[in-house]
Order: C-alpha cells, then sequence, then structure tokens
C-alpha cells in the first residue's frame, strides 16, 4: 500500500505497538508493516484524518484574493447544468407522491389535507434529500474526474510550479458552487415539485393555484425552510469536498480518474444520508 | 552542430542549482542514492539516463513538488526541502518547468493558459501589459497564431512549445526541461532545440535538459551528466563524457545516436 500513513496515526502505532510490545516484531517483518489493526482499517483511519486535514485547508485557503471568475463559472456549471435534470426529475416527484398519497388519504375522507401533506413531506425531506442525490451523482463525479484528469496529466503540478495556488482555484472555487448553489437548487426543486402536486390535484378536485398553495404553505413552518436551507448548504459542502478530496488525490493515470469519481459519488451519497439523519434529530430538538 | 561553449571557466561563477548527497526512494524502491550535481548561471546542463532511473524525480525535488528523503538541494541559494510554504511560492516564481507531459490546462485557451500564472503573481498589470507579455511569449516560441485556441486542438510538438512559452511568461532563472524533444518528429526537434538555445541566449538562464536524445543533447548542452543507478556517473563537456571505454556510456551512445 503507496499510502502514507499520517504523523499522528503514526505516533499511535508506536503507542499502540508499544503497549502491546509488538512493535519489534512488526520492525522485524520485511515490508514492514505499517498497520495496526487490519490493512482496510487503517486505511480508512487515514483516509477520515486526510479529509479532515483537506478540510481544515479549505477554511484556511478561504481568504481573499478570491477567485471570482472561477467560482462564477463553477456556480453555472453546477446550478444551470443540472437545471433540467432537476426539472424533471422534481415535477415527476410531485406527480407520483401526489397521486400515491390519495388513496390513504381519501379512505379517512381527508383529502383536502393533501396540499399541505405533500408541501411537508416536499420542503421537509424530498427536495433537499432528492437534489443532494442529483448532485452528487452528476456534479461530484463531474468534479471527482475534473481533477482527477488535471492530477494525473500534471496540471495540477504545473499550477503550483508556477507559483500559483491550485487548492484555492479548483477546490475553494468548486466547494464555494457547490454550498451556494445547492441551496437554489432546493427551492427550485421544492417549486416545481409543488406544480407537479397541483397538477394532480387539479386534475382531481379542480382547485385553483392560489387556493392550493395558500392551504399548503400552512403548514409549513419558517423551522423547515431554514433547517432544509441549512441542510443542502451542508450537503452541498459534502458533495463538494468529497469530489474536490478523490480527484486532487487520484492517483495511478487513467484507471484512477474514474475511481476517483466513482468514489466521489459513493462515498458523497453515503455520507449526504448519514448527515440527513443527523439533521433529522437536530431539528425535532427544535420542534 | 555542436553548441558553442560561451563559458570558459565555468567552474568559477556562482552555481544557481548545488545538489549533494540526495537520497529519494518510493516505497522499497530507491531511485536517486546520493546524487551530486551543480548548475552555474547561464548554462544548460542535460542529463542522460535510461528511463525509470530518476530523472523527472531529481527535477521535481528541485522545484519543490516531491520532498526527498535527504541531502541538500540548494536553488538560488535556498534549500528547497527546508522551505515554508510562502517561500517556496517566492522561489517558485524564479523557476519555469516544462513538464514531459506539456500540462497545458485543458479547460483553458492558449492565451489563458499563458495569462494564468501572471493574473495571480503580478496583479497590477494592466490588460495591456497582460496581452504583451503573452504576445512577447507566443513570439519567443513562434506559435502567435494559436491564441484563441484550446490545447486539444494543437499537435504534440506546438503544446510543448506553448508549455515552454507559459514558464517564459514569468521571466525565469530557471529552466527545467523535462523531455522536451520526446516524441517529435527530426525537424520540430531542431526546432526545440534551437528555441532552448534561444531563451538560454535572450534571457540568460540556468537550465537542466532531460532527455533520450542525444542531439538534443549535444546541440543543447554546455555539459552532460549521467545518470545511472541513482547518481550521476559521469559530468562534462558532451565529447568527454563520450570519450571513454566504460561499457555503460558508449552502449549509450550506439544505441542512440546517428551522426
Ligand atoms: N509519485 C511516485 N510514486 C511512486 N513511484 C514513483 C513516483 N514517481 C516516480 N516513481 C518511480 O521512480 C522511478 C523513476 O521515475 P522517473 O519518472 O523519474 O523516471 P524517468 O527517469 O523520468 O524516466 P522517463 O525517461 O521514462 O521519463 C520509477 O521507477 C517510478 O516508478
Ligand atoms: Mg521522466
Amino acid at each position: 500500500m503507496g499510502k502514507k500513513i499520517p504523523f499522528f496515526y503514526n505516533n499511535l502505532f508506536k503507542i499502540y505497538g508499544t503497549f502491546l510490545g509488538l512493535q519489534q516484531v512488526f520492525m522485524k517483518s520485511n515490508p514492514p508493516r505499517t498497520y495496526i489493526i487490519s490493512q482496510k482499517l487503517d486505511a480508512f483511519f487515514s483516509d477520515v484524518y486526510a479529509i479532515m486535514n483537506f478540510i481544515g485547508r479549505f477554511f484556511r485557503e478561504l481568504g481573499p484574493p478570491y477567485e471570482w471568475r472561477e467560482i462564477i463559472r463553477q456556480c453555472y456549471m453546477v446550478g444551470w447544468k443540472s437545471l433540467p435534470l432537476i426539472s424533471v426529475t422534481s415535477f415527476v416527484v410531485g406527480i407520483v407522491f401526489t397521486k400515491q398519497s390519495r388513496p390513504s388519504l381519501s379512505e379517512f375522507g381527508a383529502t383536502s389535507w393533501l396540499p399541505s401533506l405533500v408541501a411537508i413531506a416536499i420542503f421537509r425531506a424530498l427536495a433537499p434529500l432528492v437534489t443532494a442525490l442529483i448532485a452528487a451523482g452528476k456534479v461530484g463525479s463531474n468534479i471527482g474526474a475534473e481533477l482527477g484528469s488535471m492530477r494525473v496529466t500534471e496540471q495540477i503540478d504545473a499550477m503550483e510550479v508556477s507559483a500559483t495556488n491550485p487548492f484555492k482555484f479548483l477546490v475553494v472555487s468548486r466547494v464555494l458552487a457547490t454550498s451556494c448553489m445547492l441551496p437554489v437548487l432546493m427551492f427550485y426543486m421544492a417549486f416545481i415539485s409543488m406544480l407537479g402536486a397541483y397538477l394532480n390535484i387539479l386534475v382531481n378536485e379542480d382547485t385553483s393555484f392560489s387556493a392550493f398553495f395558500i392551504k399548503a404553505l400552512d403548514k409549513i413552518t419558517f423551522l423547515d425552510l431554514f433547517s432544509s436551507l441549512i441542510k443542502t448548504i451542508v450537503f452541498g459542502f459534502s458533495i463538494g469536498i468529497i469530489g474536490c478530496y478523490q480527484g486532487y488525490h487520484a492517483t495511478q493515470g487513467t484507471q484512477g480518474v474514474g475511481r476517483a469519481a466513482n468514489f466521489a459519488v459513493v462515498t458523497s451519497m453515503f455520507v449526504v444520508f448519514i448527515e440527513e439523519i443527523i439533521a433529522v434529530q437536530i431539528t425535532n430538538w427544535f420542534r | 552542430m555542436h553548441k558553442k561553449i560561451r563559458h570558459t571557466d565555468i567552474q568559477d561563477q556562482h552555481a544557481d542549482i548545488m545538489i549533494r548527497d540526495l537520497h529519494k526512494s518510493f516505497g522499497a524502491n530507491s531511485v536517486l542514492k546520493g546524487v551530486n550535481l551543480d548548475v552555474f548561471r547561464g548554462e544548460n546542463v542535460v542529463v542522460l539516463g535510461r528511463s525509470g532511473t530518476g530523472k523527472s524525480v531529481l527535477i521535481k525535488i528541485i522545484a519543490g513538488l516531491l520532498k526527498p528523503d535527504s541531502g541538500t538541494v540548494i536553488v538560488l541559494d535556498k534549500n528547497v526541502p527546508e522551505l515554508d510554504d510562502k517561500e517556496l511560492l517566492q522561489l517558485r516564481l524564479k523557476i519555469g518547468f516544462s513538464f514531459q507531459s506539456s500540462a497545458l490546462y485543458d479547460s483553458m485557451t492558449v492565451k489563458e493558459n499563458l495569462e494564468f500564472p501572471l493574473l495571480r503573481n503580478s496583479r497590477n498589470l494592466t490588460k495591456a501589459a497582460i496581452n504583451t507579455h503573452v504576445e512577447e511569449a507566443l513570439d519567443a516560441v513562434g506559435l502567435q497564431q494559436t491564441i484563441h485556441q484550446y490545447p486539444s486542438e494543437l499537435s504534440g510538438g506546438q503544446r510543448k512549445r506553448i508549455g515552454i512559452a507559459r514558464t517564459l511568461i514569468m521571466r525565469p532563472l530557471i529552466m527545467l526541461y523535462d523531455e522536451p524533444t520526446a516524441g517529435l518528429d527530426p525537424v520540430t526537434s531542431v526546432e526545440i532545440n534551437n528555441l532552448i538555445n534561444e531563451v538560454q541566449e535572450r534571457y540568460n538562464t540556468s537550465s537542466i535538459i532531460i532527455t533520450h536524445d542525444l542531439t538534443c543533447a549535444k546541440a543543447t548542452g554546455d555539459r552532460v551528466a549521467i545518470l545511472l543507478d541513482g547518481s550521476f556517473i559521469r559530468t562534462g563537456r558532451f565529447e568527454e563524457v563520450f570519450a571513454t571505454r566504460d561499457e555503460r556510456i558508449t552502449s549509450f551512445y550506439e544505441y542512440n545516436f546517428i551522426d
């Protein structure tokens, strides 16, 4: 395994090794074993440590001067380019969700609750989550592949030797773009989903548009909107930082580029779900 | 064609690059094992060596892209491995690095590629001044017509030359060329050789030129250094280096060179 074991992990190894009196044994084996428990687990921990470092570096390099042109270009790439996919998906989500919820509500003769039920589901859960998953698939893989290929073709090294800061130019701009654009996409998605929901309700009940919206938004609180906003900023940040991390540290030629894109998607989807669970817990404390 | 040696007594001069007892290994693979090298002001030093001997690793260490395991690398009186990020940035302003793979930025046009370091390092330059710099650098490599093209639209040789132009734009004191003529036809190779010599004359740079190509070595090198098994086994003027019965060196000559 060519991976460098971070400093603190090395020390942990020493303490652990001395504690068990096994360090000698480890050191004598050839090639030297530099892992503690199992290679996989150790690789996982050193990855987590490296990502923490990466995040730390992001905040250190956040200050001016800003790469405005690149930030705006990335916002355009993240926001505008995802719009068609988000539009179609959200419209379908709105229609399907309303259609599927109708029978259970009509059993209780409560179809008049449908607008507020749909609105709550969309604003609290569906819009943030679906936006994040689409972005993870589309934007995350894109960032991973782009930075990965820049790494393996030495373009990042070239920036470094020309006394410019590739981290600022490539990573900070992309992470800022995903963090800023995801909330926008989320609200857009929520709105389009509501249109889809209205279409279904119009077909069945002949409600006016404004009546539907007043009823729907009646049950939406400031807390709902605020928590969704914060949540999507965090989702966007995670997708950006994971994509950049994977791409920035790609190795081993073109194969590494594919792997970076793949890991970016898988890891960021996983992280989005974990964050969603945590966010639900936190929001419930405030309810 | 032989290069004229301009410095009769080069040893008296100040060394811009001074490497002492440099070691570098990747895991169990030890690549550099005690490298020593001096590059004097205004001098072209050609590094010859077979594939995988660590030539690229050597210049990446000089530019601070890789950290050596031990040894000193003094570049313009600074010990590179000991510099912090800020100092390294300052030093890199004076180093031009032409990559083996050209490493042009795919998402930018030739103009944007050239502007990239300028815009970030000389923030008080006017637009007009930047354009002048870009045109001058393109002029030096003879590719003014490609200014609005993307790297994917250029040939390998053109990319190499744009890569060199991109490093020239910062007026470096030191140039590091990684296989500038690899994979190019003989005519383009000669053009690149001439370009390297022109750069040296125009900007008085001190350069390291890595190559497999003995024609290039002969045409551009004031001195030649042969890297084998992790250290330089022979250094000197082209004829001196190859005036030997040492098979490791003569075989290089026989297989590579057609006079
Ligand atoms: N980042 C790296 N990680 C691990 N090993 C590396 C790395 N970079 C180089 N090496 C190893 O170092 C050795 C020398 O590589 P280097 O690229 O310097 O060769 P080279 O002399 O430039 O060869 P070529 O003429 O083919 O370019 C190779 O065996 C390579 O496997
Ligand atoms: Mg090389």
